[in-house]
């Protein structure tokens, strides 16, 4: 049985926020994490006209990349992030599928001419790569602003929600994963 | 999560898969499909809370999607995405009845919110229509309405006796809204698609009485040209309504029985026995035991009318009713008169509500119908009010006030003579035996509004 999430870091990201990611995926999901050799930056998915990376492009990719033994990969990217419909995106995962992609480059303080500040870089990093890997597991945007599965649009909408799964989100999470714990 | 049901229309499948993904995340079900002719065929099947219509597309453009679905008078709010953005398109679409437009690539929050804002209007409707259903049920019967326990218990009568054959008698003062109840009776009946034929038997002189009922020949009287049905036979698999029952003479009770007990009758003048199939619904408002015992009603021909027996309230036992049909009244003749009448003011309501209502119901509606014609403004005043909604108070008062204060008595009396008077205070002061400074300090003390007073 598939147990291991994936992280592969794309481009140059500090080792503190892949293994913080890492930690914090491997509670939240009670699964195997492992951490692969990072490859350069997607240019392939990079729209000249947006000056952005289209996330479904780094999907689809991922879904080639994930090893045998994977249950589900995460991308994680410090590229700005968009979809063809959307001006930005923090993250993109498949529902139901394996393959999830974070950037950082949003959730940094700096993006917003503020103060860098690493513990809450660290924070929003971790809960956007558990809301995306959540959607790979089945997990729909949820109305409680302070579970992680609350769709945010914005950075204060990250900081406002917290690094768990509500009652509800958690239960359905549980049964989605009830294979993978028999 | 939310939950409805997405159309998204868009030549571009990448465009397509883009938006699909993301709307599920949210919760929503989403089908896509890539033009025009495909979107007017998706509209027919299914039923879609929400079309997002882009707006260039090759065969047939967005702005014709919407103009044929707005013809096809689909409830459907459609929303134009498009990433060719001109204030000329925008405003077409809007003029063509495009719920908004919004242009790709958008910030995540903004077709979200968008939805979210019309998904929620479509549950507050579905939520507001099941309400009025449910409240239509519980205080209303056909045209019946009250949800005091005296009408809940006559709603309960009509539903038990409405399913049989059995003949009603149906009790209660003039303009308890008998009749009514037995329109009620008829079309919870097995046979709601039959006739429903109503006779005022207190209107009709004996002859023209047993005429209406069983019809005549051809020649049977002066002036019967040609043959004519009679209510009875016209009535035939349906029901029968004879109101004013206590009121027919000895003659039409003799007949009226015969008919009850053989089903048969023969025209006036007439030899055929003619067979129906009636249900008869008798209604008075008199004490029929009391003629009986006079002698004045057959005691055979009430026994056969009093199998089952439903006796409507008057309108001063069922008061709690007052507000709800005061709302019905005014939403009626709002619409007959066109007038912008929104509600009753509280005082208006309080005179109704101490009002005995000899007239009942009917004398309810006719004063509701004559404060909508006269009022001025959006909320019925009690100066809108007909003269006899105070007169009567005033006479009613001795059996009252035995239970009030003397304070109320003082204010009601106050009320009386500032109405009275047409709130002319030096009349008013003299009449109460007061000077002007000590009656406006009452009204200001008893808290009494002037302006709602004025005629």
């Amino acid at each position: 049985m598939k147990r291991i999430i994936y992280l592969l870091p794309m481009g140059e990201i500090e080792q503190i926020i892949l293994k913080e990611i890492e930690q914090k995926v491997k509670l939240a999901f009670n699964l195997d994490t492992c951490l692969l050799t990072p490859i350069p930056n997607p240019e392939y998915a990079y729209e000249h006209r947006r000056e952005q990376y289209f996330s479904s492009r780094i999907l689809e990719q991922l879904t080639k990349l994930i090893p045998n033994d994977g249950l589900k990969i995460l991308g994680v990217t410090d590229v700005d992030l968009a979809t063809p419909v959307l001006t930005f995106v923090f993250g993109e995962a498949q529902l139901n599928g394996c393959a999830a992609v974070i950037s950082i480059k949003r959730l940094r303080q700096e993006f917003y001419s503020l103060l860098a500040n690493q513990q809450i870089l660290l924070e929003r990093a971790s809960k956007e790569a558990i809301h995306e890997l959540g959607h790979t597991f089945g997990l729909l945007h949820c109305d409680e602003k302070e579970c992680v599965m609350h769709f945010s649009a914005n950075i204060t909408g990250i900081d406002r929600k917290e690094l768990n799964f509500c009652s509800s989100c958690l239960s359905v999470l549980i049964q989605n994963c009830k294979d993978l714990n028999d | 999560m939310e939950t409805g049901r997405i159309l998204i229309v868009d030549d571009e499948e990448i465009m397509r898969e883009s938006l699909t993904d993301w709307l599920k995340e949210d919760g929503y079900s989403v089908d896509a499909v890539e033009d025009g002719f495909k979107a007017l065929e998706a509209v027919q099947k299914e039923k879609y809370n929400v079309m997002l219509l882009d707006l260039k597309m090759p065969k047939m453009d967005g702005l014709e999607v919407l103009k044929r679905v707005k013809e096809m008078k689909l409830d459907i709010p459609v929303i134009i995405v498009t990433a060719y953005a001109t204030v000329d398109t925008a405003v077409a679409a809007i003029k063509q009845g495009a719920y908004d437009y919004i242009v790709k690539p958008f910030h995540p929050e903004e077709l979200g919110s968008i939805i979210k804002k019309i998904i929620e209007h479509q549950n507050l409707v579905k939520e507001n229509i099941l309400l009025k259903k449910e409240l239509s049920h519980r205080y209303q019967m056909q045209d019946i309405i009250g949800k005091s326990s005296k009408m809940q218990a006559i709603f309960e009568l009509i539903r038990t006796v409405a399913p049989t054959k059995s003949t009603v008698l149906i009790e209660g003062e003039s303009g308890t809204g008998k009749e009514l109840v037995a329109r009620a009776i008829h079309e919870n009946s097995l046979r709601p698609e039959g006739p429903f034929i109503a006779l005022a038997c207190g209107a009709l002189p004996q002859s023209l009485l047993e005429a209406e009922l069983f019809g005549y020949e051809k020649g049977a009287f002066t002036g019967a040209v040609s043959q004519k049905k009679g209510k009875i036979e016209l009535a035939d698999n349906g029901t029968l309504f004879l109101d004013e029952i206590g009121d027919i003479d000895a003659k039409t009770q003799v007949d009226l029985l015969r008919f009850l007990q053989e089903r048969t009758f023969r025209r006036l003048g007439g030899t055929e026995e003619i067979k129906v199939d009636v249900r008869i619904i008798a209604a008075t408002n008199q004490d029929l035991k009391k003629l009986v015992n006079e002698g004045r009603f057959r005691d055979d021909l009430y026994y056969r009318l009093n199998v089952f027996t439903i006796t409507v309230p008057p309108l001063r036992e069922r008061k709690e009713d007052i507000p709800l049909l005061v709302n019905h009244f005014i939403n009626k003749y709002r619409i007959e008169t066109g007038k912008n009448i929104e509600k009753i003011s509280e005082s208006a309501l309080q005179i109704l509500m101490e009002y005995d209502w000899p007239g009942n119901v009917r004398e309810l509606e006719n004063a509701i119908e004559h404060a909508v014609i006269v009022n001025e403004g959006p909320i019925i005043s009690p100066k809108a009010l007909p003269n006899f909604c105070y007169a009567t108070k005033s006479e009613s008062k001795p059996t009252k006030e035995i239970e009030k204060s003397l304070q109320e008595i003082e204010r009601e009396h106050i009320i009386s003579v500032l109405l009275s008077t047409k709130c002319n205070i030096s009349k008013a002061a003299q009449i109460l035996g007061i000077n002007r400074v000590t009656l406006y300090r009452k009204i200001k003390e008893y808290n009494i509004n002037l302006d709602e007073l004025k005629f």
